[in-house]
Parts: C-alpha cells; structure tokens; sequence
C-alpha cells in the first residue's frame, strides 16, 4: 500500500482547478510562522525560486506540494489535508481575491504510515 | 464604558498624488468586523495600473521631498504625531472595529505607542548628523546621508495603525516618498490617516494602495521603480518579495514570524510580592492582542521545582480573562482577526491535542452572545507539553501558549534557541547573573529582561535566523532608508605623479 504525506479536500481541489484554468501550472509552498504564515500558498509554477532545501511532499491536484527542508524536521511526523475556508489573507497566495484561504488539517501519521514515510 | 461601531462611508479610494481616486479597474471589496462579521465598507481591489499611478506620482515628488530640510520635515511629522493625538479615541474605535482587538488595548497601547513614533523620528532628525574624518593632513572624507527615493512599504493587520507608525515615519524623516500597502484585512485606519492628514505632506510623498497581494503587493514589491522593500509578514512571502528585489537589485528589510520563549528561573517565587506578581502577568501576556503579535510569548518554559506552584498562578490569571463585547473598556481580549485565523488557530489546538499536549487552560472557541456569535472568539489556551510538539515549532498567531519545564540554566538555553525564529525572547529571574547571561545566550533579536510586550520608539526591534534581518524603530532604522554619499575631498595642490 503507498501511504501520502499530503490530501486535499474536495472543495480545494475545485479551487486548484479554477486557478489553473487561469494561471497555469502551480506549485504548493507551506509557509512558515507569522500573521498569514503556517498556511499552504499556491504560487505559478515560475514564481517562487526553489532548490534542494525545498522538500516535494507530494503532489494534489496535479499541483507539487513542498515545504522548506528545516520546517518539514518538525513536521514530518504528521499527515497534511489541504482544505478551504472563506478567509481573506494579506500573502501573495493566489486563492486570496476568491474571498477564500487555504488552510491545513493535521493528523499525526500512523506508526506504519510513520514507519514507511519516514524510513524508521 | 462602552463604545459602539463608528460610521463609515460606503467606500473609499486609494491615496494617490495626495488625494483619493477610485481604483482604475472601478473593482473593490468588502471589508467586514470580526466583532460581528458586519460590513465596515468597501475598499478598491487596486491591480498594477493602481500601483503604477502611486509609484509615478512618488517618484514625480521624491526631488523636491528629498530637498526639504530636516526642520521642516520634522515639523510636518509632528503635525501627523497631533492631529492622530488630537482624534485618538475615533482612530481606536476604527481599529477595534477594522482588527476585533479591545477598546482597552487600542485606547492605551496601539494609538499613544503610534503617536510617539512619529514624535521620535521628527526628534531623531534634527539631532543626528554625518560624520566627517580628516584622513590626513590634506585629505578630508564626508559621509552625507541621502534618502534612497521611493520605498515600497507592505504592512500586517495585527497592529494596522502601529505597523504604519513604524514604517512610515523613519522613510518619510530620511526623506524619501513612499507607497504603503496595508493588509487588506484592516485598511481602515490607514484610511482615517490620510482623510486627516491629507493637506499635510506634498502631493505623492505618501501614497496608500488597498487590495489582494497577488494583484497589488506583487507589482508594487516587483516594481522598477522602487527603490527598497520593507515588509512585516510571513517567511514564504518574504522570500518571494526578496527574489521580486534582487531583479531591481533592492534592499530589502524583513520583519518575520516568531516562536518566542518566555522564560522563568525559580528565582521569581523567592518572595509573594509585586514583583511575582509582575512575572505572572508577564506570562499571561501571551493572550495580549489575542495573541497576534509577531513576538507573541508562544512558550513558557518554567524552572522544574517551581513548575507547579507557578503554573497554578498563570492558569488562575489566564482564566480570569473577561472575554466580552471588544468595544466595552472591560474586555480584556478581543476577536481573531478574521475566520481564517480562526479556524487555524482551532486546527493547531486540535493538533496540539493529539501530539499528546495537555490542556491546562482553554482549547475551545469562546461562544458570545447577540451579534457577536457572528464574531471570531477564542478561549486564552495553555497547551503543556515538550519543544518537539508542532506547537511549540510554529507560530500559531492566536491566544495559544504551549508550555515546558526545564531543569537549569544549560537546558532552558537549549529549549529556548530550539527553534527555527529569532524574534523575541523574555527573561524572569531575581539573579544578578542570569538577569545578563541568560539573554546573551539566546538568539533573539530582542530579549525582554523581567518584562515583556513594551515597544518603545527608542529601542531597535527585529530579527535573528528565520525572523528576518534589519531593525525597526530607534535612530539606527533610518539607515534602512538611505544611503550613504561619501565625499572624498583632496586640499593638496600636488599631482599624485603617476602621468
């Protein structure tokens, strides 16, 4: 059985598409701390400059989903759904002059999803 | 005393050129309370040809604003620092009403602190000079500050007023135009600002540009004709607006997230007195302004043998929080900021709860009553358990604090700097040597030592590692907005004798 790092709601996903249809290919960041921060941001594809310290935890939606190598040491150990909600944030985040914003659900992965993901 | 949503109008304009248009594109959006979820009014959904419009209209104005003297630049400052002075309940009442936080805090905190920074800034300037060496006998070397132009300015909802009173005033003393972008969560009382002090400063020298970050802060962060970048928010965004500046080759300061420690050594219980008294509020302060501060007091780490007895103080506090209407002087703490903070702060609460941390204190949503149901509320939170906790990791920005012990001085070091930020820290001990030892040792750009949540004009603020870089407030942030002009003079007569 493969076992994923990240999900996402069906009513994300129906964003992700209406931002595609307008922007092309996208990529997921997860943010770290701050006023808009710890939340997932959805950049065009050539926006956001990435390299080796940007981990790919998976992809949703046909979208790649990455976090920066030094937030994911402290996240690794749980499983992320990417999920909407009305909000309004100040990021550059494309979903933001929707009226909506994407946000995390967390759950700590199993010992198996845990064992397997993380190579114990 | 209890105050009531003031009036606003049905819309308002950009600032531009030194007055209100419409947005170009005619589009705008609503901006609603999170007292009540109620309509406030409708703000412009600016694109790129708003932004091109405030960027045209400061550069057309930064020779002649560049040019003023610093006497008549700290005059015009002052003039700002008195009428926010002389209107300070109308512009508390429009920032408890646009952020949600309590009357109380705007009234005494947000307003006064926003006064002073334009009083310290006109100050600083007609104090401080350049510099000039004689580099020998016949060499003289002048160091002229210039302004740097035209500065681009993207500003947080926590403190909307504030955030403006700390970016504003050292760009425009250091003699430079400036675009600001507030978050479009709160443009209220950037727009109050400038309906008051409209007639104050020459056309374009200070232009205020309203709507989404994709569509108005990305052109604006990305423009050619800017000259430097400062932004308050989080990481991501920041290192996209730093990538947008090395195009242009632009400084760039950033004011970033924190996990901020807030510790206690055992020192603290040695006497019942104002000063144990003093230490509990200072951990309580983690509930100040809801808890969405940048350098929210995130982590209480207590010193094991007093663990107990401290902590059953702080819940006690923590619990006699009134949490009531935001415009009543009795609320003690106010509305998140808007439902998607809300429903994140509810997501790492749940999170918290199944990493195994322990609630001591709150962990739900505070249910209030008539129009305010409709509000965003959120019970203080003690969450306890251990610094590996995604809790104790990531800034959570709501009144969520997530508390540990610590064994001595070696581990409360460790604990503390285990963290990606670097923003603040607070430091509780009666010991002489921990009072200087302790915040040597710790990574943070600014340590609060036997306090906490004071933010003086005078003293520099910013971050160490993933907080950012560059300082804000006191007189070494004016050199964020200038740059140096080195005259290097010769008084010899002679040839050097190369040709």
């Amino acid at each position: 059985m493969k076992y994923e790092r990240v999900a996402i709601t069906d009513e994300a996903i129906k964003i992700v598409e209406e931002l595609k249809a307008k922007y092309g290919e996208l990529i997921f960041h997860q943010s770290g701390g701050c006023c808009d921060g710890s939340a997932p941001m959805l950049f065009e594809k050539e926006d956001m400059y990435l390299d080796d310290s940007d981990i790919l935890l998976g992809q949703l939606a046909g979208v790649n989903y990455y976090m920066n190598q030094d937030q994911f040491e402290y996240w690794k150990h749980t499983h992320l759904t990417v999920d909407v909600t009305e909000g309004r944030g100040s990021s550059f985040s494309l979903e933001i002059p929707l009226g909506v914003r994407f946000i995390i659900h967390s759950r700590i992965l199993t010992e198996k999803e845990n064992n397997v993901l993380n190579n114990l | 005393m209890s105050y009531s949503k003031p009036k606003f109008k049905e819309k308002y304009g950009n600032f531009i050129n030194g007055k209100f248009v419409d947005p170009v594109g005619g589009e705008y959006f609503e901006n609603n309370s999170p007292i009540d979820n109620s309509l406030i009014a409708k703000y412009p959904r600016s694109k790129k040809e708003d932004v091109e419009n405030a960027v045209a209209a400061a550069n057309a104005a930064k020779e002649a604003w560049g040019n003023t003297s610093a006497a008549e630049r700290a005059a015009l400052l002052n003039k700002v620092a008195d009428i926010i002075e002389a209107n300070l309940e109308e512009f508390a009442l429009v920032e408890t009403c646009d952020n949600g936080k309590a009357i109380r805090e705007t009234l005494n905190a947000d307003i006064p602190l926003s006064i002073d920074h334009w009083r310290y800034f006109a100050a600083v300037i007609r104090a401080e000079e350049g510099t000039a060496t004689e580099l020998d006998a016949n060499t003289l070397s002048m160091n002229i500050k210039e302004p740097l132009g035209v500065v681009a300015q993207i500003i947080p909802w926590n403190f909307p007023l504030l955030m403006l009173s700390w970016k504003l005033p050292p760009a425009l003393a250091a003699g430079n135009c400036v675009i600001l972008k507030p978050a479009e969560q709160t443009p209220s009382t950037a727009t109050l600002l400038m309906e008051k002090i409209a007639e104050v400063f020459p056309p374009g020298v200070v232009n205020i540009i309203h709507g989404f970050g994709p569509e108005a802060g990305k052109p604006l962060a990305s423009h050619s004709g800017v000259d430097k970048v400062a932004f308050t928010g989080e990481t991501t965004t920041g290192q996209l607006i730093m990538q947008y500046a090395s195009k242009n080759l632009n400084p760039v300061t950033m004011e970033l997230g924190g996990k901020s420690p807030n510790i206690f050594f055992n020192s603290v219980m040695d006497e019942d007195d104002a000063f144990l008294d003093k230490a509990i509020e200072g951990a309580v302060l983690f509930a100040f302004n809801q808890g969405e501060v940048c350098t929210c007091p995130s982590r209480i780490l207590v010193q094991e043998d007093i663990y107990d007895a401290f902590m059953e103080r702080v819940i006690a506090r923590t619990k006699a929080i009134n949490q009531t209407n935001p415009y009543d002087t009795n609320c003690m703490m106010g509305a998140q900021a808007s439902n998607d903070q809300y429903e994140k702060i509810l997501s790492y609460i749940k999170i918290g709860k199944e990493e195994g941390a322990k609630v001591l204190t709150g962990g739900e949503a505070c249910k209030l009553d008539g129009d305010l149901s409709n509000g965003f509320y959120i019970q203080p939170t003690i969450l306890e358990g251990h610094n590996k906790m995604r809790v104790f990791q990531e800034e959570i920005f709501g009144p969520v604090v997530a508390v540990t012990k610590f064994k001595d001085e070696t581990d409360a070091i460790e604990i503390a700097n285990d963290t990606l930020y670097g923003l603040g820290a607070g430091v509780w001990t009666r010991d002489a040597h921990q009072l200087y030892q302790i915040p040597r040792a710790i990574k943070a750009g600014r340590v609060w030592v036997n306090c906490y949540h004071a933010y003086p004009a005078h003293a520099p603020f910013g971050g160490y590692k993933k907080s950012g870089f560059g300082r804000e407030n006191h007189l070494m942030m004016m050199n964020h907005y200038r740059q140096t002009k080195n005259m290097l003079i010769s008084y010899d007569k002679n040839k050097l004798g190369f040709f």
